[in-house]
């Protein structure tokens, strides 16, 4: 089976983030950049997939600014074989809406023709939380979203999900779309050999106009504004102190 | 101008709370409709006709719809979809699974955990953890929205729509339901308390988390719990409070042994008065808390518990 992975491109988690001072969006000039977290627990579980004999090929695909071919070697020396870089803006300030990949990775499915899509359940920038679903509705395959547990047996996946009252386990069709949460895996963190290795794996590169997908954005942004600061309090002396506070302010 | 909005039903029942906050960011926009989804879902339909704003409620009730599997449950609102400008939902774990999927059928650019809305195309939502607030206007005929609850007030109860019947949609026979794991409790649910007492990885151990716990319960407070404490398997992933976790706005926080990572502060920094527990004084959670205390948890928070 071959399973395909979305990786994106994305301010690196430790960074401070700052809204530029005219409001068009976050600064992500000259800022550190890494592959979104959740999909490094993706590609991971493909890997695992592939070391247990379950899976043969990992493709792994992304889809944005030029650069983006550095999340690619990383997830090419992780352990992915192959990657898939689809050129789709020329500034990293333009982010491409879930709806405009969930087309890409849908052309890309229909020439692939993987058996499994393994994706991240949301990127940590635009915290949309809807590629997966998406490219399951436009494939009209199954979706298994925030997965802790993923087991395939044969012609169906059993996954364990995250969802607001506990866990809940479906079993789903294959092919299927499966979107990781945080405690799927803990990702391996690339030797230096492999890293040596995934700089000769092969990485195509494409544009969007080769699958013939239109990625103008749906959502028109308006502006991109500081939330409200809290303002730091006080440090109270003990408990006495504290339980004093809260019953003047009603709370207790 | 219309709306259609999906009721969170589990297990025959309405989540009133997330529903009716649903309801109050949904009303700007258009009569609402309510849609209640079930394998029994009579009595929620009845409840949630209760709540003021709903003009209409429609009743799907079907062994399809019991377990809120993504694919049937978005091929039952797209074949309802007919002249809805907008449909949402509160943005709960099953509407998060099943929105982008209804956006996506009908070609549509959804719009996740929008936080206030400006006109009928134009809404606010948190971007990058709630570090920054993106407003963005939508060019789609028809807007799929999943409201972040915690940043609307529940709208009233009083009201008294019709309920309808609404046909079931074909089954798309992609999935099926094995089993739900779900805690039993007697607290109040996170997203709606008043109250939250959560731990952090500064507990040590899932046995310590019954510090936390014995202090919620004298409050009658929900438990939450940081992404550290969940990772180390000290909480179940149901109490975790952050950007990736549960979003709460409750009168008082109380956050014990938690450090203050962003991830965390995304999902409780709007809570009205917040109170830090942690030994250490640089914690970035005192950035953010009303009353901070400096010290040993395992010896305030049992005193703490003791003289409130």
């Amino acid at each position: 089976m071959k399973v395909l992975v979305p990786v994106k491109r994305v301010i690196d988690y430790n960074v401070k983030v700052r809204v530029k001072s005219d409001g068009s969006g976050v600064d992500l000039a000259n800022v550190k950049m890494s592959m979104n977290p959740f999909d490094e627990i993706a590609v991971e579980e493909a890997i695992r997939l592939k070391e247990a004999g379950t899976a043969e090929e990992i493709v792994v695909v992304s889809i944005g600014v030029k650069q983006a071919q550095e999340t690619l070697r990383t997830a090419l020396a992780m352990g992915a074989d192959r990657a898939i870089l689809i050129v789709a803006a020329d500034d990293v300030h333009q982010d491409i809406e879930p709806l405009a990949v969930a087309k890409l990775l849908k052309a890309v499915i229909d020439e692939e023709q993987p058996g499994l899509v393994i994706a991240g359940k949301q990127a940590i920038d635009n915290d949309m939380n809807a590629t997966g679903q998406m490219l399951a509705a436009l494939t009209g395959w199954s979706q298994a979203t925030f997965a802790n547990e993923l087991k395939i047996e044969g012609d169906s996946a059993t996954v364990s999900r995250e969802v607001d009252g506990g866990l809940q386990t479906i079993k789903v069709k294959m092919p299927a779309i499966i979107t990781a949460d945080l405690r799927l895996n803990e990702p391996r963190y690339a030797s230096l050999p492999n890293i040596m290795k995934a700089k000769k794996k092969p990485l195509e590169e494409k544009t969007a106009a080769d699958y013939g997908v239109d990625v103008s954005p749906r959502l028109e942004i308006v502006k991109t504004s500081e939330p409200e600061a809290r303002q730091a309090g006080e440090v109270v002396a003990d408990v006495d102190t504290l339980v004093a506070k809260l019953k003047e302010k009603g709370i207790v | 101008m219309a709306v259609l909005l999906l009721a969170e039903v589990t297990d025959g029942a309405l989540a009133m709370d997330a529903t009716a906050k649903a309801v109050s960011a949904a009303k700007s926009l258009g009569d609402v409709t309510v849609l209640c989804a079930g394998a029994s879902a009579s009595e929620a339909a009845k409840e949630a006709a209760t709540i003021e704003g709903v003009a209409k409620v429609l009743l799907a009730e079907d062994a399809l719809y019991g377990h809120r599997l993504a694919e049937p449950t978005a091929a039952l609102i797209v074949s309802l979809a007919g002249d809805y400008s907008h449909i949402c939902a509160p943005a709960t774990t099953d509407a998060k699974n099943i929105m982008p999927r209804v956006a996506a059928l009908l070609d549509s650019m959804i719009l996740t955990d929008v936080s206030a809305v400006v006109d009928a195309d134009t809404f606010e939502r948190p971007i990058y953890a709630g570090n920054a607030i993106q407003t963005v206007k939508s060019k789609d005929e028809k807007k799929v929205i999943t409201f972040r609850t915690s940043t609307f007030d529940a709208a009233g109860t009083g009201g008294s729509a019709s309920v309808e019947d609404a046909a079931k949609a074909d089954d798309p026979a992609l999935s099926e339901w094995i089993e739900d794991k779900v805690a039993e409790s007697d607290r109040p649910e996170l997203t709606s308390a008043g109250i939250v007492v959560s731990g952090g990885r500064g507990l040590g151990s899932e046995e310590n988390f019954a510090l936390i716990e014995k202090l919620a319960d004298k409050l009658g407070a929900a438990v939450g719990a940081s992404r550290a404490a969940v990772d180390s398997g000290y909480a179940p992933n149901d109490w975790q409070v952050g950007q990736t976790g549960k979003v709460v706005a409750p009168d008082l926080y109380i956050a014990v042994g938690i450090s203050g990572a962003i991830q965390h502060l995304a999902g409780m920094k709007d809570s009205k008065v917040i109170v830090a527990i942690n030994k250490d004084e640089e914690a970035p959670i005192f950035q953010v808390a009303d009353y901070g205390l400096v010290g040993d948890l395992f010896e305030l928070v049992p005193e703490l518990t003791e003289k409130l």
